[in-house]
Order: structure tokens, then C-alpha cells, then sequence
């Protein structure tokens, strides 16, 4: 494989980034480090404001070389924009990297591929140890994927770190840059709210992704627009499935080309909505659905197993890590 | 091979339903004089192909030009005079129909290469997402609202993407194409018109059916 793009040393990295964010990053100001639902734990207290952070621009495809790291670096990205088709036997939804990352984990706000890498190694609360990107990768596939973690060093995962790596070049290591993860929003006006987030739901995004939230297929049954929800979305144990991580990725990116467009409690009242659906069970269940959130969900921003329209979250949820036999 | 003949002759399906022939409705015959028998349409004039397109999809351009949400001098005047079941029965009568592409000189290659990769990936310094976010990775388009662009006339292509520009055209949900048209250079225009043009066009319904 290719070296750091910055001098200082991995390990080093890892113990100045000690608390940290990752592919999916938001801000927990206070309170212990608990195990947390979202992709990523909390990022240090003296973090700086999105406004006063240094920002870089990832390199532009021509800048990608010739020869075989080009060509890694050339699958990473086909992997990440066709993940379907290109890591399939990992996947266990309908979804592609590229749903989440959008322009090819380009787009800043969105959770850049490149914005990640400079973060990694990193010490997760969600596993309670330091993470190398690879393994950070593993759990895109675990849960948002709602497959099975690729082993380390497989290909898939080198591609898609090879690409990563090239987009974070000239970034500097172990600094939140501008644009890195999710917006955090400030907290709502108005508690966020299922009902009002049914309503904002059906108006600005059950066009794309249908009114069941179970997303839609062109003609040749390849997904165009990704499930929100149901057996064929990402699982409880996503970075998405947490309501904060979702408000701020639908406030910056949706719908999509009109990012910005809607307000922040549409933003949170979507977000709410979304997350109170079923999706598929976390693969770290333990004992019971109410163990399961002890243990993984104890948190305002996560609805699992908790009561929602009559339905307990978690108790009916499809199966994780379901690869297709087809597949 | 038999199969492949066969393929030909009118297939009734199980509920007796003829799969190949497709009945022309009365209204068909004001169409067709510049729409093509076969709803092939016209590469040069911007009368856009109908063959394979969404059977809603088609009625609700009909709609829109009766009630002047889509701008086109003609196509007002004809669909003014058409009932909703004959705009119904000619829209179905279009969605069932494949028709083979006629040969066109097709446009340069790297003007065609430019709109793949447009259509594919967007421009994301504009917040463009690429076509294949909504209409599909080979453009086959999704319902009613994303219609097909495969195997489409670029001539038209351009001409829709300058109606939504200019407004002449909002028969877009969420005023979805006005931003998107908005931010399109005339060169990503011309280059995404030309690679959908290149694509091909919808393949007879019953195709897949008779594969053995």
C-alpha cells in the first residue's frame, strides 16, 4: 500500500486524535463517553467552529496516476459510486456509498471521504478502541450496509482506502476540516415531531423516495432512488439511524441539488420521522430489544426500542446482515 | 430460433391479452403525422420520440398542454380538443409501442463522453446531481416522474432542458428540472442531449418474455 500523505506518524496521529469523529461525525459537548448509535463518538472539547476551520480541496480525477495504484484508486471509486455491483458480496441492502457521501464522497457536509481519512487512526467509543480506516470501513459495510464486514485488507477495502487516501491528499492529518461529517444542527425550535415530519416527509421527499420510504426501481430493477427504511435500508446500527446525524445530513443535502432548501425543524422533523420507522435489526443485539438499547441506543437521538405509534422499535425489525443468495 | 421467430407473431398472454398487437386508438392518426407511425419521432425537429415512454408520463404532458403548464403552439391546440380517455388511450397506445432507431450520423465521441460522465456523476460544484440520480444509471428512467431519456432525440432533449430553463415548461413535480436546467451550461446541454441520443432506444415489450 501507499504511505500517510503527512509526515507525522500514524500512531502519533492516533494519540493527539483521542477523542474523535469519523466518517460520520457530530459534536457531544458534555457527558461521558457512552457507546453510541451513530457511526461515529464524540470530538474534542476545544474543537474549533465549522467557520474557523482550514479547508482543502480534494484532488480532481485527473489528478489520479497512472499504474496499478491509480488503478486501486480507480476501483475505490467505482466501488464507492456502484456498490451494488462492485462489493456485493459485503452488501446487504439497496443502497450504495454514494447515497450518503454524495459526488462520490466529494460533496463537503455530506461526510467526505477524504475529510474521514485525515481523522483515522481514531479512538471510537462505538467499539472502544483505536480504529484504522479500514476497520472504520467495516462498519460502513456492518451496518449502513447492512451486510458483512469485508476482512481486512481484502480488496474491496484497500480500493476503497486507496481512494480515500487520494482524496484527503494535501489535507492536513488529525484535523477537523471545513465541511467534515454532518452539520450539526442547533436543536430544533419546537421538539422534532413524527407528525409533523410525516407531513414534511410527503411533501418534500416521498416524490424520490416513495411514500412507504422504500425508495424506487427503474425499469431493469436497479434501485434509483435508495429506502429510507424497511428490509432493504441501512440497519439500527447505522450512523444514520441516529436522528441528529440524519437532520444534518438532510438540512445540507436534501432534496437533493437543493440542499440548504428546508428549514432546520423540517430538517429534525424528517430526521424524527425516518428514524421511528423499522429498519433492520442491530447486529450487536444482545438478550432483548430493551437490553439492546441499554447497552447500544441509550440516547435521545436513537428511537430504537422505544414506542412508537403502537410499534416497539427494534422488536419487529427484518434481519441483519441479509446478503442475497443471488448475490 | 424458433423462439426468436415466434417472437414476431402476436402472443396472447394468460389472461388472453394480445401482448404484440397494440390497438391504434381514433386520436392517433393527429399524432402520427409528426410523431411517426411507430411514435419514433423526428431527430431533427425536436418532435420527441413516444415509443416506451410511461404511459402516465404521456398523460400528464397531455394534461399539461391543455392546461398550459407545458408551452408548445401545436401540441396546445391538439390536446385542447382531447378528451381524458382519449388522452388516457393515446398515452397507453404510445407506452406499448418499441420501435427500432433509425440510423442518425451520431454526434462526436467526445462530446458524447462528456455527457456520460455529466449524467452520471452530476457537477457537484453547481449542487448538479447527475441525470442517473433520478432517471437511472442507463436512463431507463423510474414511474411517473422520471421519464425514460434512452434512445431520446437529443435535438429534443436540448429543447426540453431550455423549456424548463426558461419556464415554458413546469410540469415538473417540485419544480425538480427548473433547478436543474437552471444550472446548466449550453455545452453540458448539448452534451448530455447528445449521450442519451446514443443510448438505445426501449426494447419490444414481449422481448423478454420469449428468451428460453
Amino acid at each position: 500500500m501507499t504511505r500517510h500523505p503527512v509526515a507525522p506518524s500514524i500512531a502519533a496521529a492516533a494519540v493527539l486524535v483521542l477523542a474523535t469523529t469519523g466518517l460520520v461525525g457530530y459534536a457531544r459537548a458534555t457527558g461521558p463517553a457512552t457507546p453510541a448509535t451513530g457511526a461515529t463518538p464524540e470530538q474534542p472539547p476545544a474543537q474549533k467552529t465549522e467557520a474557523v476551520r482550514p479547508s482543502y480541496t480534494p484532488p480532481s480525477d485527473s489528478d489520479i496516476p497512472s499504474g496499478p495504484f491509480g488503478d486501486m484508486i480507480r476501483l475505490g471509486e467505482a466501488i464507492f459510486h456502484d456498490t451494488q455491483h462492485n462489493a456485493k458480496g459485503f452488501v446487504g441492502n439497496d443502497l450504495q456509498c454514494s447515497n450518503c457521501h454524495i459526488d462520490r464522497g466529494r460533496q463537503p457536509n455530506s461526510a467526505p471521504l477524504g475529510a474521514a481519512y485525515l481523522l483515522y487512526p481514531a479512538y471510537r467509543t462505538k467499539n472502544a478502541h483505536v480504529n484504522t480506516f479500514q476497520e472504520r470501513l467495516q462498519g460502513c459495510f456492518r451496518y449502513s450496509m447492512n451486510g458483512k464486514a469485508p476482512p481486512l485488507n481484502d480488496k474491496v477495502l484497500v480500493a476503497l482506502e486507496s481512494y480515500a487516501y487520494f482524496l484527503a491528499k494535501g489535507g492536513p492529518t488529525g484535523v477537523v476540516v471545513k465541511g467534515q461529517g454532518y452539520p450539526k444542527l442547533k436543536a430544533p425550535d419546537q421538539p422534532a415531531d413524527y407528525d409533523r415530519g410525516a407531513k414534511a416527509y410527503a411533501q418534500h421527499c416521498s416524490l424520490c423516495h416513495g411514500a412507504d420510504g422504500a425508495g424506487q426501481k427503474s425499469a431493469d430493477g436497479q434501485t434509483v432512488f435508495p429506502p429510507l427504511w424497511g428490509a432493504r435500508s441501512f440497519n439500527w446500527g447505522a450512523g444514520m439511524a441516529s436522528i441528529n446525524n440524519a437532520a444534518g445530513f438532510i438540512k445540507a443535502n436534501m432534496p437533493l441539488g437543493l440542499g440548504g432548501s428546508l428549514t432546520d425543524q423540517e430538517a429534525w422533523d424528517i430526521a424524527t420521522y425516518m428514524d421511528s420507522q423499522e429498519r433492520p435489526q442491530d447486529p450487536r443485539f444482545v438478550d432483548s430489544v430493551a437490553e439492546t438499547r441499554k447497552r447500544f441506543h441509550d440516547e435521545p437521538t436513537s428511537k430504537y426500542g422505544l414506542v412508537v405509534n403502537g410499534v416497539l422499535l427494534g422488536e419487529k425489525s427484518p434481519p441483519s446482515g441479509t446478503i442475497s443468495a443471488a448475490d | 430460433m424458433l423462439l426468436l421467430g415466434m417472437s414476431a407473431l402476436p402472443v396472447l398472454a394468460a389472461d388472453g391479452k394480445n401482448t404484440t398487437t397494440n390497438a391504434m386508438p381514433p386520436g392517433a392518426a393527429s399524432c402520427s403525422p409528426c410523431h411517426g407511425k411507430q411514435g419514433e419521432g423526428q431527430p431533427t425537429t425536436a418532435v420527441p420520440r413516444l415509443a416506451g415512454l410511461n404511459a402516465q408520463y404521456l398523460e400528464r404532458q397531455l394534461a399539461g398542454f391543455k392546461d398550459g403548464t407545458r408551452k408548445n403552439r401545436i401540441m396546445m391546440m391538439i390536446a385542447s380538443d382531447l378528451s381524458d380517455g382519449e388522452k388516457k388511450a393515446l398515452a397507453t397506445y404510445y407506452a406499448n409501442m418499441a420501435t427500432t432507431k433509425a440510423e442518425t450520423a451520431p454526434a462526436d465521441a467526445a462530446v458524447i463522453a462528456a455527457g456520460a460522465k455529466l449524467a452520471a456523476t452530476g457537477d457537484w460544484s453547481k449542487d448538479l446531481p447527475g441525470c442517473a440520480q433520478c432517471h437511472g444509471a442507463a436512463g431507463l428512467g423510474v414511474g411517473a416522474d422520471f421519464p425514460r431519456l434512452a434512445g431520446q432525440w437529443a435535438v429534443y432533449i436540448e429543447k426540453a432542458l431550455r423549456s424548463w430553463k426558461s419556464g415554458d415548461r413546469k410540469t415538473d413535480p417540485m419544480g425538480v428540472m427548473a433547478n436543474i436546467a437552471g444550472k446548466l451550461t449550453d455545452d453540458q446541454i448539448k452534451s448530455v442531449a447528445a449521450y442519451y441520443e446514443s443510448l438505445p432506444v426501449a426494447a419490444p415489450a414481449h422481448a423478454s418474455e420469449t428468451k428460453p
